[in-house]
């Protein structure tokens, strides 16, 4: 028996309206399958489209074509498998750091007593357990992130969408967080579709890479398995020969489309 | 400046001020007085009249009024302004379709109504409380109004992912955006409770703070209408801190220009 197929974007085109009327297709034609227990990472240049993709897979976001599978049902509405760790901020600015990891549980009818003691458990094994009493307001970017994650583990979701997590941290406490996150994933194997603009971070984490062209109708152009061994440390795999080789290869496809992506969003800067 | 000194300051203008009052209201400049006591009265004078009313206890029964119909008006505005709020931003339909009279009823001076309200509910509390709910509503209507639409996008998916209802959405992510951006006009709109009160009051009555106020008036006795305005002004300081208070409690999740980040 095959693994099952956690989530599978079929020939998904997705376009937006915009205001003056016109439409701006972001993504076309965007084929991705991501298998039960895998961990796929997508890279691409600014603006490509990463996030709609995500978006589409959660659910808040339906394509203009193709289809979206989860478990191989078409998606409906919202996906009810998947924990999204936003691009943006999205903890609740007005719950204390433990409250925000808590209302995962809550909402399922845990009781508060119950959901509490687990949620410091959590922020504990994103490393702030010291910080539960605080609002979102009093932690730095990463802290927040970390809080994000602790919010979307707790719930155990068998899918976890994942945009830019560590954006917003220094080079070592990326690392830290990366080994982190292969830690928690390697206990229970999540699906995992792991955005990021940072090339050698998705080697290191994932078990393939999928690289998309620039901007508009963007597509997938590029997908390669990573075969490093697992464990992995993050830290020691970059010193990897086979790490050397795939980066290289990977990064001559995606030189282009980060040039091409630039270009294009200055032209279209000095249009407006 | 440390906080010595800037009391220290603060007090030294009212000093200056009374003492200027004092002397140009008693002492001539120049073979003339410079504030007639007929219109400007004197501290003295006025203070005493405030000791006076203190002493004798009438003063408590006015500052119980004005306080009660404030805290009704506040209250029963608050209350309207939160539903209707809430009731229009989940209901553009509805928003649209009373957009015009929401504006048209909030453009209109509130003190011409209080004729009419002291027509309709007597020359009671109720006739004031009326007017002050009509300033109170309006500030906390737009302001709920503009809470629940202003709740960030990417909370409100964060929420719905995490697999919030309808209902747990109103109760984890409308209800407190909104409610903050009330708290950030409580100040406001306790002060609109107020003037609604003692502007009812002044225009006809029989007792409160404007009445005081507007009795004096009647009787050209500018001491009691000074003092009235004092006792007025500490009256409202008094509610300003206790709502500063209740705001240090309710909105501690937010970020305060102190933090130095927005
Ligand atoms: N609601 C929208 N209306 C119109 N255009 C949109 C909308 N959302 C996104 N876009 C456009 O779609 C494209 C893809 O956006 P997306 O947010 O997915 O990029 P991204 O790959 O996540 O970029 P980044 O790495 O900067 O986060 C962009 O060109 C963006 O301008
Ligand atoms: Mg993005």
């Amino acid at each position: 028996m095959t693994t099952p197929t956690a989530v599978a974007l079929e020939d998904a085109k997705v376009a937006f309206r915009l205001a003056d009327e016109r439409i701006y297709t972001a993504v076309e034609k965007a084929h991705l399958t991501v298998a039960q227990g895998e961990f796929v990472a997508i890279v691409g240049p600014t603006g490509c489209g990463k996030s709609t993709l995500l978006n589409v897979a959660a659910g808040l976001l339906k394509p203009a074509a193709g289809s979206v599978k989860i478990f191989d049902r078409p998606l409906a509405g919202l996906n009810r498998d998947a924990g999204y760790l936003f691009q943006a901020d999205a903890l609740f600015p007005w719950k204390t750091a433990l409250d925000n990891v808590a209302i995962g549980l809550e909402i399922k009818g845990t009781p508060r007593t119950e959901a509490l003691p687990r949620a410091q458990k959590w922020l504990t094994s994103v490393g702030l357990g010291a910080f539960a009493g605080r609002y979102p307001h009093m932690l730095s970017g990463g802290q927040r992130k970390r809080v994000a994650l602790a919010q979307v583990l707790i719930r155990d979701p068998k899918i976890l969408l994942m945009d830019e997590p560590f954006g917003p941290l220094d080079a070592q406490t990326r690392q830290v967080m990366g080994n982190l996150l292969l830690d928690l994933w390697s206990a229970d194997r999540k699906a995992v579709l792991f955005v990021t603009h940072d090339l050698e971070e998705a080697i290191a984490l994932a078990d393939r890479v999928v690289i998309m062209s620039a901007g508009p109708s963007s597509r997938i152009i590029g997908d390669w398995r990573v075969t490093l061994p697992r464990p992995r440390d993050i830290f020691e795999v970059r010193l990897d020969r086979e790490f050397h080789a795939l980066h290289r290869e990977i990064w001559s496809v995606l030189k282009d489309e980060v040039m091409k992506g630039y270009a294009q969003s200055t032209q279209a800067a000095e249009a407006v | 400046m440390s906080r010595l000194t800037l009391l220290a300051l603060q007090v030294l203008v009212a000093v200056v001020c009374i003492v200027l009052w004092q002397v140009l209201s008693t002492v001539p400049v120049f073979g003339k007085i410079l504030l007639p006591p007929f219109f400007f009265s004197n501290p003295v004078d006025v203070f005493s009249q405030i000791v006076k009313w203190f002493a004798s206890g009438v003063i408590w029964k006015h500052l119980a009024i004005t306080l009660w119909e404030s805290i009704l008006a506040f209250v029963i505005g608050s209350l309207g302004g939160v539903l209707v709020g809430f009731w229009f931003a989940r209901q553009p339909t509805v928003a649209a379709v009373f957009d015009p009279y929401v504006k048209m009823a909030n453009a209109l001076p509130r003190v011409v109504l209080a004729p009419i309200f002291a027509l309709w509910l007597g020359l009671g509390i109720w006739s004031k409380v009326a007017l002050g709910v009509t300033l109170v509503f309006f500030i906390v209507f737009f302001n709920v109004y503009q809470g629940v639409k202003e709740v960030s996008r990417t909370v409100l998916d964060n929420g719905r992912m995490l697999g919030m209802s309808e209902r747990q959405l109103m109760q984890h992510v409308y209800w407190p955006s909104a409610l903050s951006w009330m708290f950030s006009s409580l100040h406001t709109s306790v002060g609109f409770a107020v003037v609604g009160a003692v502007v009812g009051e002044y225009l006809g009555s029989a007792a409160g703070l404007g009445y005081l106020i507007q009795q004096a008036e009647g009787v050209f006795d500018v001491a009691g209408v000074f003092a009235g305005m004092f006792v007025l002004s500490a009256f409202v300081i008094l509610i300003d801190t206790g709502v500063t208070l209740v705001e240090r409690r309710l909105l501690v999740w937010r970020p305060t220009a102190a933090d130095g980040r927005g």
